[in-house]
């Protein structure tokens, strides 16, 4: 067989099923829920047209739009998260013993199931649980079931999946910082800058597009957020998130609202586009930025 | 100087006492599960958390095991993850090569539809999948896992695209020179080369397919499909009052992730940096 022909063959058979599957299970599925969003389904009745009521339904309904308001604390559970990991990678890029033991350690939990980590912090927060007995020891007795209470449980949470997700940051940080070459903080030393000054005029400015993107990330993870609150709560005392709400009404919840549900998942879609395009205007202007320099 | 030194140890000092706390954060919540996971049913509810077990019993690993259903979830997850890994880092590679060594009509296009496929809210859209899998009569089936974990993502193809750059061309060149198909290069030149993309590419997936809980949640709820993740969600039904027995299943779960990191921990590093900065 020819090369050409052997190519044009080649690039058929080695696409075909990478490609029939993303279709088939990817972009199939983003049309239909785009579809589904214009529909009053409940899965097993017949479906009637209603246009973009579901939408309407999202912003008027309180059920659904708090659950979203939630994300917040993620958020900015996240920031807090970016804000430890880029201290802790500062400290670990100077001259520290067991390195590569405490950034181990401090990333482990990252690839702990997440089931195990709701389960370890149901532990945690119950009524005698850790959390409890660490307070016995400085004398406040108490039988606090901590994730029941209203205005704390939505900020242990985020506190939890800061626990879950900082190691990711911090390795990112820690690559980031390393490869900045070592002469520079020994030039800067010599010049007398102190830890401070180096981290503000060295590190800071050549790590700010890892932050950049470890912020988009932050926000995307903050809307899908769904595992930790479900586990441990299963979305009760106001902890629901968007995706646990999208995934009750529209796959394994009582009562299915799939038309509903499918506009909610469309809404994330968008929100996670626009966070996407948002990047992507500010990377660019990085770029060019550079390229002016 | 002397002034100098003083603020050293202090630095010295300071720098330590952050990272041991740091690691303190870490470890507490779980020293209480390892420990009662050793405990008996009655040890565990009348002593501290921090206490050491007196009566030092395997038995919750045992009942996590049999009744718990983790030797189903284990049995299960290995042949999901072993039969998707292969089939995923497989295609993952062959889109890599035809995308680096081809240039056709639709190259750039089929580059932007696995690019796009990344922002796609994928649990979410687990509404229209679910959907398709019904109608497709594969739900609750081991096969729906298989079929779901086998796609090959942007991150993947990235990884093998890069060490793709580093296999030089005049490999395949000299290969056609000695009248070598196309298929021939692929398996007997490149894919060899590839190995540490794909032990990369393999470690990060894995741990991920591993770690899943949506997926069998939604599509394999029946209990002998359990996977790791769901036989340990499903403990918080039977042993919501034993959470001895659910320390044992937290252990029994976490320990072979333990495990491949401690051998693999560059590997995974590696992947993590790579896929992350090139998104």
């Amino acid at each position: 067989m020819s090369y050409k022909k052997q190519k044009n063959l080649i690039i058929i058979l080695f696409l075909s099923i990478p490609i029939l599957l993303l279709l088939m299970f990817t972009y199939l599925p983003t049309v239909l829920v785009a579809y589904f969003s214009t529909l009053n389904w409940s899965g097993t009745d017949d479906a009637t047209f209603v246009g973009f009521q579901n939408y309407i339904a999202i912003v008027r309904s309180a059920d659904i739009f708090m659950p979203l308001l939630n994300s917040v604390y993620y958020f900015i559970g996240a920031l807090i998260q970016m804000a430890i990991a880029l201290f802790l990678a500062t400290v670990l890029s100077f001259k520290i013993k067991f390195k590569n033991f405490f950034k181990g350690m401090l990333f482990f939990p990252y690839l702990i199931n997440g089931i195990a980590v709701g389960l370890i912090f149901t532990f945690f927060f119950r009524e005698n649980g850790v959390l409890n007995e660490i307070l016995s020891w400085f004398g406040h007795n108490s039988t606090t079931d901590w994730l029941r209470i209203d205005i704390l449980n939505n900020s242990l949470l985020a506190g939890v999946s800061i626990w879950k997700y900082m190691g990711f940051n911090l390795v990112m940080f820690i690559g980031a910082i390393q490869s900045i070459s070592s002469d520079i903080y020994e030039a800067a030393e010599i010049d007398g800058a102190n830890k401070f000054q180096i981290f503000r005029h060295i590190i800071f400015p050549s790590i700010k597009n890892i932050i950049l993107l470890n912020l988009i990330l932050a926000i995307k993870g903050a809307v899908s957020v769904y595992e930790l609150p479900y586990i441990m709560t299963g979305g009760q005392w106001n902890t629901s998130t968007f995706v646990i709400k999208t995934i009750q009404l529209g796959i394994n919840g009582r009562f299915l609202q799939i038309g509903l549900a499918s506009a909610m998942s469309f809404v994330l879609f968008a929100i996670i586009m626009l966070v996407t395009r948002l990047q992507q205007i500010l990377f660019k202007e990085k770029e060019q930025e550079n390229h002016l320099k | 100087m002397k002034n100098y030194k003083y603020k050293q140890v202090i630095t010295n000092i300071l720098k330590y006492t952050i990272m041991i706390m740091a690691v303190l954060v870490v470890v507490v919540p779980i020293v209480p599960i390892v420990l009662g996971s050793f405990k008996d049913s009655v040890e565990f509810q009348t002593s501290d958390v921090f206490e050491l077990p007196k009566s030092f019993t395997l038995s919750n690993y045992v009942t996590a095991f049999t009744d718990g259903n983790m030797m189903m979830g284990f049995i299960n997850t290995v042949l999901i993850l072993v039969i998707s890994l292969a089939i995923s880092i497989l295609t993952g590679a062959m889109t890599a090569y035809v995308l680096h060594r081809f240039n056709f009509k639709g190259h750039g296009k089929i580059k932007a539809l696995f690019l796009i496929a990344a922002l796609l809210p994928s649990i979410t859209n687990n509404i229209a999948t679910f959907q398709i899998v019904s109608r497709l009569g594969i739900f609750n089936t081991r096969f729906v896992g298989i079929l779901l974990f086998s796609g090959t993502d942007i991150i993947s193809v990235y990884i093998m695209l890069q060490f793709l750059d580093n296999i030089s061309v005049s490999l395949d060149e000299s290969a056609m020179m000695d009248g070598a198909s196309y298929f021939k290069i692929f398996f007997k030149i490149i894919l060899p080369l590839l190995m540490p993309a794909a032990i990369t590419v393999g470690i990060i997936k894995g741990v991920a397919i591993y770690n899943d809980f949506i997926t069998p949640y939604l599509f394999m709820p029946s209990s002998e499909l359990a996977m790791i993740s769901t036989a340990l969600f499903n403990f918080k039904g039977p042993f919501a009052a034993q959470w001895e027995v659910i320390s044992a299943g937290i252990i029994i779960t976490a320990l072979p992730i333990l495990v491949i990191f401690l051998i693999s921990q560059k590997w995974i590093y590696n992947g993590l940096v790579l896929g992350a900065v090139k998104e």
